[in-house]
């Protein structure tokens, strides 16, 4: 479980994150969701410890994550970031590699070998493995960085936006892959989502935000309203069951 | 990771130093050979330096058009040559030996860098963008404070600084030679375990944390491990802006990779090979004994605006 207590973030004075209690349940999808700008991101890098916050603690497993060495901690939960960027010219499957670099330090053993196979046919990159990074499409890449953070095979998943560029197929496809991920391998996954509909159907717990507060947070069904959800956007939305799923109308 | 690559280069730069050292039937002669084992040595050490401190800095910056030179490292030298000229001159001071001086110059260049990067990583939050672009600014203000000093100095005086402005393989000393190839050696045997950790790095601080790597650490490690290699490969012949550019483009077409197992050392022996290849050709072949460095500049710079253009650096 991961714990976040009174945690607050600023740059150069501009509040970001106030006082944030929360608690991400294990074994579970959940949701980060909320308008631009309401610190998902930001919240989403603090428990991932890609960022040092000013005040407040985050705990995994009742331990103060940064009093956990980077290293163990990379073995326990990887990020993907919302703009995915990397320096050096390379290709998908050695991305996909380093993944693996918390557990061998760059020695491939065999095992990690047979992960990184795992994982580049799970995220439909076989075809792709030998392009390189910076000669891909937005989606594809995405996907070899999701495929990269699997690879890393941590019981923590965190992801920003990682519907963002895919399409219909492959944004179904993550969602269920995560939704297994989460239900035979006892991982937990936080993931940021814009889409009310994946929210809606795929995720268990949700996490609402907004101008750096949270503004409500439980089990997906009972918090996820028509009402709590057009307040929180400040747009009319309408929810409707059809044929036993739930879904949310926002479009027009 | 043995690599064919890897033996072939090593191969070149073993038969050029052996045509360096013996042409002309050398090894008749104990003092023309010891010579030529100095400036061998030397060739060597610069090479290796500014080869490999280019393909670091290029890691660090995740930039392949970008030398350690833009950062003003040569700048300073020439500041710290001219601040020595001046204050010795006015204080009369005896002129110390030669491996002193490359000790004294070698330090003041660490520690000044360590310094700046230090105060403006902290600043900047270990942003290497900005940390580049202010290096860029101190470098104008060390050329500009070497320039209005060089000014106030006596012709006599100015021309010990010139002789310190331009890159010149003729008279290293063969003791500041020793300490800088055991200070390199030391250098590389670390470079050497950390291969697979550059490999990392060069991905960028976000995705290499996110792999659990101390990045802000190991950045400012790097960054004084450039400082040594700069201040060795400037201490000992002079300030070289283009060689590592034009090595380290001819080691990503050589390599094709990413992996530092590779790029180090085909940096190095590609700028060993150019440097040994040059200095045979213009001392032996055509006896232009000092143009050497100009050419290779000149040359460097072109090939690599070629390559640029041509679309073969990404
Ligand atoms: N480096 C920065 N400097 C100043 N302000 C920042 C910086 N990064 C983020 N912010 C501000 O912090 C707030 C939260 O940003 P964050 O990226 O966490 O939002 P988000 O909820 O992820 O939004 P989005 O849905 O657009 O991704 C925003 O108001 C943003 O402008
Ligand atoms: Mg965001």
């Amino acid at each position: 479980m991961i714990q976040i207590k009174s945690l607050s973030h600023t740059i150069t004075d501009t509040p970001i994150l106030q006082d944030i209690n929360l608690e991400l349940p294990q074994g579970q999808i959940t949701a980060l969701i909320g308008p631009n700008g309401a610190g998902k991101s930001t919240l989403l890098n603090a428990i991932g410890r890609q960022i040092e916050v000013a005040h407040g603690t985050v705990t995994l497993d009742g331990s103060d994550i940064t009093q956990i060495a980077p290293r163990d901690l990379a073995r326990q939960m990887a990020v993907v970031a919302q703009h995915l960027a990397v320096g050096s010219r390379i290709r998908v499957a050695d991305l996909v590699g380093f993944g693996r670099w918390p557990h061998s330090q760059g020695r491939t053993t065999p095992t990690d070998q047979t992960i990184i196979e795992q994982a580049i046919e799970e995220f439909d990159l076989i075809a792709l493995r030998h392009r390189f990074l910076d000669e891909l499409s937005g989606g594809q890449r995405q996907r070899a960085f999701i495929a990269m953070a699997y690879a890393q095979d941590t019981c923590w998943l965190l992801l920003d936006e990682p519907l963002n560029n895919l399409d219909l197929k492959h944004a179904r496809t993550l969602m269920a892959q995560l939704r297994r991920m989460v239900e035979h391998a006892g991982k937990s996954v936080v993931i940021v989502l814009h889409d009310l509909n994946y929210t809606l159907s795929w995720a268990d717990h949700v996490v609402a935000m907004c101008d750096g507060k949270v503004v409500f947070t439980g089990p997906a069904a009972q918090v996820a309203t028509a009402q709590s959800l057009t307040d929180l956007y400040e747009t009319p939305i309408q929810i409707s069951t059809v044929e036993g799923q739930v879904f949310a109308r926002y479009h027009r | 990771m043995a690599d064919r690559r890897v033996f072939f280069l090593t191969f070149a730069v073993l038969t050029a130093a052996a045509v360096f050292l013996l042409w002309g039937n050398a090894w008749q002669s104990s003092y023309v050979l010891k010579l030529r084992a100095v400036k061998l040595g030397g060739l060597i050490c610069v090479g290796l330096s500014v080869g490999i401190a280019t393909v670091l800095f290029q890691t660090l910056s995740n930039n392949r058009v970008l030398t350690p030179s833009i950062m003003g490292f040569d700048a300073l030298f020439l500041l710290m040559k001219t601040v020595v000229v001046f204050v010795s001159v006015g204080l009369s001071l005896p002129p110390v030996s030669a491996a002193a001086g490359f000790l004294a110059d070698t330090a003041v260049m660490i520690a000044a860098t360590l310094v700046v990067f230090v105060l403006v990583l902290r600043r900047t939050r270990q942003d290497i963008q900005l940390l580049i672009l202010v290096g860029v600014i101190i470098g104008l203000l060390f050329r500009t404070l070497a320039g209005f000093l060089q000014r106030l100095l006596d012709p006599s005086e100015f021309a010990m600084v010139q002789a310190d402005m331009f890159a010149q393989f003729g008279g290293i000393d063969a003791q500041a030679l020793l300490i800088a190839s055991l200070l390199l050696t030391l250098l590389f045997v670390w470079l050497w375990r950390s291969h697979r950790v550059l490999d990392v790095m060069a991905l960028g601080r976000d995705p290499a944390r996110a792999l659990g790597l101390p990045f802000d650490q190991l950045q400012l490690q790097l960054l004084a491990a450039i400082a040594v290699l700069v201040s060795v490969s400037t201490a000992l012949v002079g300030p070289l802006a283009f060689l590592g550019l034009l090595v380290t483009a001819l080691t990503h077409s050589l390599m094709q990779s990413h992996h530092h197992a590779l790029l180090l050392p085909g940096a190095g022996l590609i700028a060993c090979l150019v440097l040994i290849a040059g200095q045979t050709l213009f001392e032996r072949v055509l006896h232009l004994e000092s143009s050497l460095a100009v050419v290779i500049e000149f040359c460097g710079g072109l090939l690599f605006l070629i390559l640029l253009a041509k679309g073969k650096i990404k």
